[in-house]
């Protein structure tokens, strides 16, 4: 099939960015969106030009590099799924497709469809662990975890820090992302001493990056590609909210 | 000169204990004055990072990902191993350090590999106190299923993310650090040099994938975590961004490279599907637990599966290895599957493909149970390959995954540059000719959080380092080579892209240095490299400038390296004339067809240092004695 592109090109951060139209022809139905864009770039190079930047490594959609806008819908059509496991299998010959990069404030375009995403590593800093220095643990046994507790802990966990939820947020808000971290760790037994201060220090450093407020549209629900839950934005808030209070 | 693996000597049991006494320790108030410089960030990195600074040294990371999160321990699917023995069924810190001597053909270090086992009890209680979602049974109990040739079992699992959760859980114990000033980050740096002074590791060259800057960072000591280099195969179940430069670059400063060609290949990944492939997709062989192998009995047969009855079907590992039937080790499992396969017996429309089937599972257990069990990853067979695995079985093929080979190090983790660490799949040391499942997860964490830190401090407590600065001509000279590269890269403009190289170059080690070797064609081989190499350095097109972010030139950096690793690969290949774990010599096979290992002139290490481009390399080779696991053929019947 021959699709058309309109990808968003930036030199860099400083510069001013514009939609570029590129054609993409004899594109295969097994191959994954990336290697559709693989394919496009080769030939851009063979005539010279610079390839599109965008961001990639594990192609299995478990590290949380990659990820951009198709046609408005963060990581594309496809429920649960990110962009280098959509396969091209989804669209017919002669689609359209945008691609921009996540918009966001707090995350600015580093090139093309690179953004840099360190105030999630910051908001995790800020508190998303538990403080349990090497060697100071006491056999795993000791501590019982309902399994209930450890399923709703690994829901949480499965977040990979792609961005997604940012980027379909109309109010670019990082909710989604710093409330699955918040729900992990406060689910557990483990997690209980720190669970209010975790809050506190998490929900203040992710309004410090200037990420929007949660409004519960609920389209961060609707494009995470690890379909993690809007109700970890309602533990987040109940926990900030008594680590505010107490 | 003789490689001294400074193994302590005593029963193997108290070694560790022995020699961590023996270590000297840093004051706790001097430890803030040490750098300390930690490249990588996956399980190794990050937990080395962690830990170093909880204890109070200086330390900074570096990773080229965007964030220390992204690394490739990530994608692990199916588990971490530990000698726990919580299912009582006959589990020991003795018994996993007898299978993974056992299970890497004996071309493993036994004191390494039993520390290795000693820890694993500690990696889990740290996880679990991290916060690690591991599975739990209904009492609240860890659990634990058994796993690639495992007995027991002792695997402990987080769904099928187990790498994901242990490496946010090292990810965060790193972000505290970071956050308490400790430690320093610095993402999106690539390592392209080492700088060695007065023979010791004092620093690297990075250069800011962002800004095209180079720059060097001084220490006390250079701790390499940077993951193994199965991307030289260019179509692997490696992350794309996995290289082989840190530590390669680090070779061509004096660090020994050890058996390069042990690589391991992977039974259980997703067909290729097109020219077009960037990567293959591994589905943990977790699978292989309830999973079926089979492949039709007659040769040419193109039926559908569920129009081939039972009685034409062949369950191939079943019937050759009744004992293990579909859990025999990785490496049995891989060349099995190319033996049906060359036989013409493969599935699929390219030939090269066998069926992984549950129906038998899903009648005994029933669907709901599979889901729990492997859910995600049917979910994923079948975004990739459009087709639904509960009703038609899946099909795979071996693919590389993993690469035992790896700087050489000592007991203490130690290079043979003094004050160059080299840790997790980056090192040789634990899995001899081929790694069990659920061990590479083992060993990263082990190395960081339990062994690095000590080792570290021994080092830095009874070693005399001078004080250097950025002006140093060892300095000025490593950033002038780095700068050197870079502009002879970009200056090519030739014809061919680095995609194109590197597809090529895979192509060749996969077809003379992958599942079967033989001494034609690794010959054949090492010419072919040669040719290719001098193509690429005249004829490679880099796009581009080196003032900004430029994923074409890190990547030609990156084949650059590549295409001199495969050359010592195939000379590491051709010099083992025998049969062992995943390097498997077509001349020296049993008359079964199994591995026919030489204990009686290659039970060693071969450890190459680099003489030079065009120049051979020199060979030591660092004797194994067996004293407690002695060698014998390894059976799966």
């Amino acid at each position: 099939m021959n699709l058309t592109l309109h990808v968003w090109r930036q030199k860099n951060a400083a510069a001013k960015g514009g939609m570029t139209r590129y054609e993409a022809k004899d594109v295969s139905p097994d191959m994954s969106f990336l290697e559709m864009l693989d394919v496009v770039n080769e030939g851009l190079i063979a005539k010279g030009e610079e390839p599109i930047a965008f961001e990639h490594d594990c192609r299995e959609g478990i590290c949380g590099s990659c990820g951009f806008m198709i046609n408005g819908v963060a990581h594309g059509p496809q429920r649960g799924t990110t962009v280098c496991q959509l396969h091209m299998r989804h669209y017919r010959d002669g689609d359209v497709l945008f691609l921009e990069p996540w918009r966001a404030t707090a995350f600015p375009v580093i090139k093309d469809l690179v953004v840099d995403r360190r105030p999630f590593d910051r908001i995790i800093a800020a508190g998303g662990y538990i403080s349990a220095s090497t060697g100071s643990a006491r056999d795993g046994n000791t501590i019982l975890v309902p399994k209930q507790a450890a399923d709703k802990a690994m829901d949480a966990a499965a977040c990979i820090g792609c961005g997604a939820c940012v980027a379909a947020c109309p109010n670019a808000a990082a909710a989604l992302f710093t409330g699955a971290k918040i729900t992990h760790l406060n689910i557990l037994p483990q997690g209980a001493p720190e669970r209010y201060s975790r809050a506190r220090s998490m929900v203040g450093q992710m309004n410090a990056e200037g990420f929007g407020q949660c409004t519960n549209i609920g389209l961060c629900e609707a494009v995470c590609p690890k379909e993690i839950k809007l109700e970890v934005i309602n533990k987040m808030n109940r926990d900030y909210l008594v680590g505010v209070l107490a | 000169m003789s490689l001294d693996s400074r193994s302590p000597s005593g029963p193997i049991e108290e070694a560790w204990d022995q020699t961590k006494f023996d270590m000297k320790l840093v004051n706790p108030a001097n430890k803030r004055k040490y750098n300390l410089l930690v490249v990588g960030s996956g399980l190794a990195g990050a937990s080395a990072a962690a830990s170093l600074g909880e204890l109070g040294y200086n330390v900074k990371c570096f990773c080229f990902q965007d964030s220390p999160r992204r690394a490739h321990s990530i994608a692990a699917q199916g588990g971490i191993n530990a000698a726990k023995n919580y299912q009582n069924d006959g589990d020991s810190i003795f018994r996993l350090f007898y299978d993974t001597v056992k299970g890497g053909d004996f071309r493993a270090r036994e004191s390494n590999v039993y520390r290795l086992a000693q820890i694993s009890v500690n990696i889990i209680d740290q996880c679990v106190a991290q916060g690690v979602p591991f599975a739990r049974e209904y009492g609240g109990m860890l659990a634990n299923r058994s796993f690639g040739g495992a007995q027991v079992s002792r695997t402990f699992y987080a769904r099928g993310q187990t790498g994901q959760q242990l490496l946010l859980g090292a990810y965060q114990a790193l972000e505290r650090q970071i956050h308490a000033g400790s430690v320093k980050m610095f993402p999106r740096m690539e390592m392209l040099d080492l700088i060695v002074i007065d023979g010791r590791a004092r620093g690297i060259v990075v250069r800011d994938l962002v800004t095209g800057k180079m720059e060097s960072y001084l220490g006390d000591a250079v701790v390499l975590a940077t993951g193994g280099y199965g991307n030289v195969y260019y179509l692997s179940t490696n992350a794309k961004g996995s290289n082989t430069t840190a530590i390669w670059r680090a070779h061509k400063r004096g660090a020994r490279f050890a058996n390069p060609c042990f690589t391991q290949i992977h039974p259980t990944c997703i067909p290729v599907s097109g020219d077009y492939q960037s990567k293959l997709t591994l589905m943990s062989e977790s699978l292989r637990n309830d999973g079926r192998i089979w492949v039709p009995l007659k040769a040419g047969d193109k039926r559908s599966p569920d129009q081939i009855p039972e009685a034409e079907r062949d369950y191939y590992l079943e019937r050759r290895y009744p004992s293990f039937g579909n859990l025999v080790p990785r490496d049995v499992a891989s060349r099995n599957a190319k033996i049906v396969c060359d036989a013409g017996r493969g599935v699929g429309e390219t030939g090269l493909g066998v069926y992984l089937d549950f129906a038998d599972a899903i009648k005994r257990l029933g669907q709901p149970l599979i889901e729990e069990r492997y859910g995600n990853l049917f979910e994923m067979y079948n975004r990739i390959t459009g087709e639904d695995p509960y009703k038609v079985p899946m099909r795979i093929y071996p693919a590389i995954h993993y690469t035992m080979g790896g700087l050489w190090v000592d007991y203490r983790l130690m290079s043979t540059v003094p004050g160059l660490f080299v840790l997790g799949e980056a090192n040789f040391s634990d899995h001899g000719a081929n790694r069990l499942g659920a061990s590479a997860l083992m060993q990263g964490l082990s190395d960081g959080y339990f062994v690095l830190p000590y080792t570290v401090g021994d080092y830095l407590a009874t070693t005399k380092l001078e004080k250097i600065n950025g002006s140093r001509p060892e300095v000025l000279e490593a950033e002038h080579n780095v700068d050197a590269i870079t502009q002879r890269l970009l200056a090519i403009k030739g014809d061919r892209t680095v995609t194109s190289f590197h597809r090529e170059l895979g192509k060749i080690v996969w077809d003379y240095c992958g599942m079967s070797r033989n001494a034609a064609g690794l010959e054949h081989a090492i010419g072919k490299i040669r040719e290719l190499r001098e193509e690429f350095w005249r004829d490679v097109n880099v796009p581009g400038s080196g003032e900004d972010l430029n994923q074409q030139l890190e990547n030609a950096g990156r084949v650059a390296d590549f295409m001199e690793l495969a050359e010592l690969m195939c000379i590491d290949a051709l010099d083992r004339n025998e049969s062992c774990g995943g390097h498997f010599r077509e001349e020296y096979q049993t008359e079964e067809g199994e591995a026919l290992r030489d204990d009686e002139h290659y039970s060693y290490v071969a450890a190459w240092g680099w003489n030079g481009l065009g120049s051979p390399p020199s060979l030591v080779k660092e004797q194994l004695e067996f004293e407690y696991v002695h060698p014998s053929q390894r059976s799966y019947k």
